[in-house]
């Protein structure tokens, strides 16, 4: 329910039509609704399935409609299901893409257990998701809550700290690998304009991934903000009218009204975080390569190197199984919460 | 509404006044305009204003320094410390850029993979929405389980089988490898236009769906002379959501096309951004200017659709 107010308010805000917000609202009923009646033998309503007698026979209407299903199954068929059940065939197998596939059991696994990146991949991937929890979690709440109490310039603040979400993210992480740069860069000039201590923050293993960190939340955090901007707008007047008459001051309507009114996007935001933050690729690859000693070798960056360094598609098929079995779980909780937001709490 | 007409006037104004203040009371926040009107509360919102007017600085200064730095000599650009007004702006840099990095053919190459993956996922995802929304075919639940379980599953984790599906594709043995094909095909599959189709689908009545049956529509007029036309709003944010993704999108098209005649140009400059590209500096700087600039101006023309987009997908993952 409270989900579904803010669902309304993001219409409002954006200033789209009655439609938007049907879009939202009817996306919470597809799956139990109309599910229920395919089961009651087939169609939808009766008054439907008479109109169908009456302009053709079911069989046709079967077949028209997986003719339009067609082009979607044979996409998915083979370039997401059929790859997902490959994955962990690969993992089983010795793979180079030059000689066929063998079967070699378990011994990719046992490889990449064995591989002391393995260790420091998973270390390092969880450090980059624990940062970016620290840096970037609270900043995009923050950021809404200030902007949304604006009386002035609110759109210019939602554009200004948008933009960086729409650079892609090759230029965003060019233009950082030269402002984190120790000679030319703009920070070390910053920092000795304010006599502040400079730094070579790439090629030092202790602040090499936080600064990864930081050009990651800098191009994604415009994106949550605008979602808790939405969602904010969402909180009813009469809750905050009511604190008031009772007596709760500023901090008392933010911490009994405000929060406990986002709390759900908050969560459901917290779980996506985690889940695109465990696959930081880009930045490593492209800033620091990994490097300085292993520092910042995520876990996607090792498989991408056990496939287009080594030419071992097998032991990264099966370090890619194992992410894919921690994002499942994340993916899973994800799932549940979001499925018990749409029926109402 | 239908309230208004039938009741007495006196009731009616009261309805509409119960109606204004409850819509202006709904623009309230927070901060009460109580608070506002008390001088301290003055000077606080305007501090506040101002730390956020200050902390914009953030966002615009990195750009700032990119559109500036590309205007830099190849000996200013490289200066210890840095010069944060360029001293000797060479704006010929932005046109040498264009012509060494092969910009026009980059740019056509990134506008072909936008448009084809544009034409392909709204033709693979509306049909198959039109069939779950309209059609409601026996076996609908199993499809769309089928359809909807791949939200969850984030396609890196499936990158090297990917990878290797394209370099020999089951049955018929072809690679898509090098070839645009193998850039489209895999993005066509989209759990997530599908979900938004539907959805929107979903609200066009079913009396207007069925009145055209009456008259004697078939399917596939149903849904190009009905549900298309009425579905403006969902296509142009797939549309333009589409165009972005394709035009930031890495990884999968630096695999797939190790041609440079046929890479788009985010791909193109990170090959050049590469030790044995030879590349100055600042010319790869303004490299980065020209990618920048497209998203940005999308942005700014279709802000509305984008922020609505935006709000649907975070919550959708």
């Amino acid at each position: 329910m409270r989900l579904s107010s803010s669902f309304l308010s993001l219409s409002r805000t954006s200033g789209t039509t009655q439609r938007g917000s049907d879009l939202r609202s009817s996306q919470q009923k597809p799956l139990s609704a109309q599910d229920n009646r395919v089961k009651n033998g087939g169609s939808a309503s009766p008054r439907e399935s008479r109109v169908w007698r009456q302009t053709g026979l079911s069989l046709q209407r079967n077949l028209s409609a997986y003719l339009f299903l067609l082009p979607a199954l044979v996409i998915f068929a083979l370039f997401v299901w059929y790859p997902v059940v490959l994955g962990f065939i690969m993992s089983f197998q010795s793979v180079d893409m030059i000689n066929p596939a063998v079967w070699v059991g378990w011994a990719n696994y046992r490889h990449v257990f064995s591989d002391p990146l393995f260790g420091i991949a998973w270390r390092n991937t969880l450090a980059f998701t624990g940062y970016a929890l620290l840096f970037g979690y609270m900043m995009p709440i923050l950021l809404a809550l200030l902007v949304n109490e604006m009386r002035h310039g609110k759109g210019f603040f939602r554009l200004a700290f948008y933009l960086p979400v729409m650079l892609p993210p090759i230029v965003t992480v060019f233009l950082w690998r030269w402002i984190y740069d120790p000679d030319s860069g703009l920070l070390n000039a910053l920092l000795s304009l304010l006599h502040l201590p400079d730094g070579l923050w790439l090629e030092n293993p202790g602040t090499a991934l936080p600064a990864l960190v930081i050009v990651a939340t800098w191009s994604a955090a415009g994106s949550t903000m605008l979602i808790y901007l939405a969602a904010l707008q969402g909180v009813p007047a009469m809750l905050y009218e009511a604190a008031e008459i009772d007596g709760a001051n500023l901090w008392g309507r933010l911490w009994h009204v405000t929060l406990p009114t986002i709390r759900p996007i908050m969560l459901l935001l917290l779980v996506l975080q985690i889940i695109a933050t465990m696959q930081v690729f880009i930045e490593p690859f492209t800033i620091t390569g990994g490097g300085p000693q292993n520092a910042t070798t995520s876990v996607l960056l090792l498989i991408y190197n056990y496939a287009f360094q080594s030419a071992d598609f097998g032991e990264a098929s099966a370090l890619g199984v194992m992410l894919f079995l921690v994002l499942a779980v994340f993916a899973l909780i994800y799932m549940r919460m979001t499925s018990r937001l749409m029926q109402g709490d | 509404m239908q309230n208004v007409h039938d009741a007495t006037p006196r009731e009616g104004m009261r309805w509409f006044r119960r109606r204004m203040s409850s819509e202006a009371s709904s623009e309230r926040s927070l901060v009460s305009p109580l608070m506002l009107k008390h001088p301290a509360g003055r000077v606080i919102y305007w501090l506040v204003f101002s730390l956020l007017l200050f902390s914009t600085l953030i966002t615009f200064g990195p750009l700032y320094w990119m559109f500036e730095g590309a205007l830099k000599s190849s000996v200013e650009i490289f200066q210890t410390p840095p010069t944060f007004w360029t001293v000797h702006p060479e704006w010929s840099n932005y046109i040498n850029a264009w012509n060494i990095l092969q910009l026009p053919l980059y740019f056509r190459n990134s506008l072909i993979l936008a448009a084809g993956a544009v034409i392909l996922q709204v033709l693979v995802s509306a049909s198959a929405a039109y069939a779950l929304s309209k059609l409601r075919p026996v076996g609908k639940s199993v499809v769309q389980f089928g359809f909807f379980c791949t939200l969850m599953v984030p396609p890196v984790v499936y990158l090297i089988p990917q990878f290797a599906n394209i370099s020999n594709l089951p049955l018929i043995h072809v690679s898509l490898i090098n070839s645009w094909a193998g850039v489209w095909l895999p993005e066509a599959a989209s759990a997530f236009n599908i979900l938004i189709l539907k959805s929107f689908f979903d609200t066009i009545p079913t009396e207007l769906t069925d009145a055209a049956r009456l008259d004697g529509a078939n399917a596939w007029q149903l849904f190009t002379r009905i549900i298309l036309p009425l579905s403006g709003p969902a296509l142009a944010v797939i549309t333009i959501f589409t165009v972005i993704a394709s035009w930031k999108d890495f990884l999968w098209p630096l695999l797939v096309l190790s041609e440079s005649d046929l890479q788009p140009l985010i791909v193109a400059l990170y090959h050049e951004s590469g030790i044995n590209a030879n590349l100055p500096f600042n010319y790869l700087i303004a490299g980065l200017v020209f990618a920048s600039i497209p998203p940005i101006l999308l942005f700014m023309l279709f802000q509305r659709q984008i922020i609505r987009g935006v709000n649907l997908t975070g919550l959708k993952g």
